[in-house]
């Protein structure tokens, strides 16, 4: 339904709203069937930092789609072949919560069975991510910063004389200022208190790190650019991002420097299940930063965009 | 006293439902912006903390519970702020309450769009 | 039809997966061709999850006395890709303000219309350029 009002309307600012509201809707999805971490980082990525990136861009361009659109009869009849193959296909799906799906197979009972002992973390999704399957998060995170470096290369940060400190668009707004001034702390305790717990409870790097740039969005949502790049200045961003990947990185490094694999945890302790707890430590607090950074560099990219007329 | 609890819990559940009915209802049936942003604030800030007050006095006391209360208190404080945000902007926008602006009287300048 | 409940979800996702392509391929405003790509991912992220969970599990973090988890594999995936689709979103984001500050327009036929304008300048510039060389 929110699909189909996203395909329709041509008001660009309602269809990114629409967006936002899909994805918290998939968020709750996502929850029911079970996946609190996905529904996390779903509801924080999706839902906060998706919409927010969107709003902005469609500062710098244009609102309003222009009419006439062209004719939708080519793109329905694609669409109609694709789905109807695709509906043929996944009648031989299997159905939704069987056990005998071959997902449930293979390598999930080994993860399930022995991912406590041998990684010795609760949160069995953290440990497939950073212990099991760790060169698919390494390959993510320097995903996460090409993007930003893309985006640097395309936008840049402009520093202009108008963005001083104590500037704002919104700053002479009382009450949002009395508001956003003490929930900034308890925003950032609780990207911290993700971060960590992430092995015990639903959380980790990605979603620590998203929750600490929207603190900081915030900041400067409210206070204003000047405010914000005064508090942490840009040119730290490139820096703590290259940092978090080479935190990643170093770690593979350090594993291979003790004769081991690269990412071989159990090269960084006497007790494995000691090294994977250490390992997991040091590659989430990678992650987090990185993700932080690249964040936070993307809205100040955008943010610091002035539209050229 | 544990059936006082349940009997309260219950009765903050079905009126937390009720109000996020009322303010569905209101969302979409009032005539002006400032109406349907007070029906939504309504919802947010009166309906959700009964709801979650109503599972709080379910649960017993532990991590969870305090948890529980720390949303609270956050939805408490945010929503109105957010309603408040959004009031503001549209009278930067331009827009006047319904009954103000048509009235001329009173000082109203016509600029009302519901 | 009688296991319908069963794979209504993998329905969902197709109508999803068609309206997100469906945009993607059809309409010309370029931020709305990234909002449908964005449809397209969630809705593929909602078959992985959904291929996934068991049920009567319970979501995959070790608790006493639960024997019977969902699959943490396609979480941990399905993690990866909600990360990487922001980051490709904000850098076609990007590119979207790039191009609007060179052709002034973010819809797909009037940026064809003028590349091909400029194309055929070009060429009409190059010809009376040769003849005038001729002569």
């Amino acid at each position: 339904m929110i699909a189909l009002a996203a395909i329709l309307l041509s008001d660009l600012f309602a269809v990114v709203m629409l967006f936002g509201v899909y994805s918290l809707l998939t968020a709750a999805l996502f929850m029911d069937l079970d996946a609190v971490d996905v529904a996390f980082t779903e509801a924080a990525v999706g839902a906060g930092v998706t919409t927010v990136l969107m709003l902005s861009s469609l500062h710098l361009t244009r609102r309003w789609e222009a009419l006439p659109r062209r004719k939708p009869l080519l793109g329905l009849l694609v669409i109609g072949i694709t789905g109807a193959a695709l509906v043929y296909a996944v009648l031989d799906a299997p159905l939704l919560g069987d056990p005998t799906a071959p997902v449930h197979q293979h390598v999930t009972p080994r993860y399930l069975e022995q991912g406590a002992e041998e990684v010795g973390v609760p949160n069995l999704v953290t440990a497939v991510l950073a212990s099991y399957r760790g060169y698919d998060t390494f390959g993510e995170t320097v995903v996460i910063f090409t993007a930003g470096l893309a985006v640097l290369l395309l936008l840049g940060i402009h520093e202009d004389a108008r963005m001083r400190p104590g500037v704002s668009a919104i700053g002479d707004q009382v009450v949002l200022r009395s508001v956003v001034k003490p929930l900034l702390p308890l925003i950032l305790i609780f990207g911290l208190y993700v971060q960590f717990h992430g092995d015990f409870g639903a959380g980790g790097g990605f979603q620590a790190g998203v929750i600490f740039a929207t603190a900081f969005v915030l900041y400067e949502l409210v206070f204003g650019e000047g405010s914000a790049r005064a508090v942490v200045p840009p040119g730290w961003l490139h820096r703590l991002a290259a940092l978090g990947v080479l935190i990643y990185g170093g770690v593979g490094v350090y594993s291979l420097l003790a004769g081991k694999a690269f990412l071989d945890y159990s090269a960084l302790a006497t007790d494995p299940v000691h090294g994977q707890h250490l390992g997991i430590l040091l590659v989430e607090l990678g992650v987090g930063i990185a993700v932080f950074s690249v964040v936070l560099l993307i809205f100040y990219a955008f943010s610091g965009r002035s539209r050229r007329q | 006293m544990m059936v006082i609890l349940e009997w309260l819990s219950g009765l903050c559940l079905l009126l937390g439902g009720v109000l996020c009915i009322t303010g569905g209802v209101g969302l979409l049936r009032m005539p002006d912006f400032f109406s349907r942003v007070h029906a939504s604030g309504v919802t947010e800030t009166l309906a959700a903390p009964l709801l979650l007050s109503g599972l709080l006095l379910q649960m017993e006391l532990s991590l969870d519970s305090v948890k529980v209360i720390m949303i609270l208190i956050l939805v408490l404080a945010t929503n109105p702020t957010a309603t408040h945000a959004m009031a503001k902007a549209t009278l930067h926008g331009g827009q006047r309450p319904l009954e103000f602006a048509n009235d001329k009287d009173i000082g109203g300048d016509g600029l009302s769009k519901p | 039809m009688n296991y319908l409940p069963g794979i209504f979800n993998y329905l969902v996702v197709v109508f999803l997966m068609m309206a997100g392509f469906y945009v993607v391929i059809a309409q010309g405003n370029l931020i709305k061709k990234l909002v449908g790509l964005g449809l397209f991912q969630a809705s593929v992220f909602i078959l992985y999850i959904t291929m996934g969970n068991i049920s009567g599990g319970r979501a995959p973090i070790v608790v006493e006395g639960v024997t019977a988890y969902s699959s943490p594999l396609p979480h941990v995936l399905i993690l990866t890709a909600i990360v990487v689709g922001v980051a490709t979103t904000a850098v076609g984001l990007a590119l979207a303000v790039r191009i609007h500050e060179a052709y002034d327009s973010v819809e797909e036929d009037q940026i064809h219309a003028e590349d091909i304008a400029a194309d055929e300048a070009l060429m009409d510039a190059k010809t009376t350029g040769r003849e005038d060389d001729r002569r």
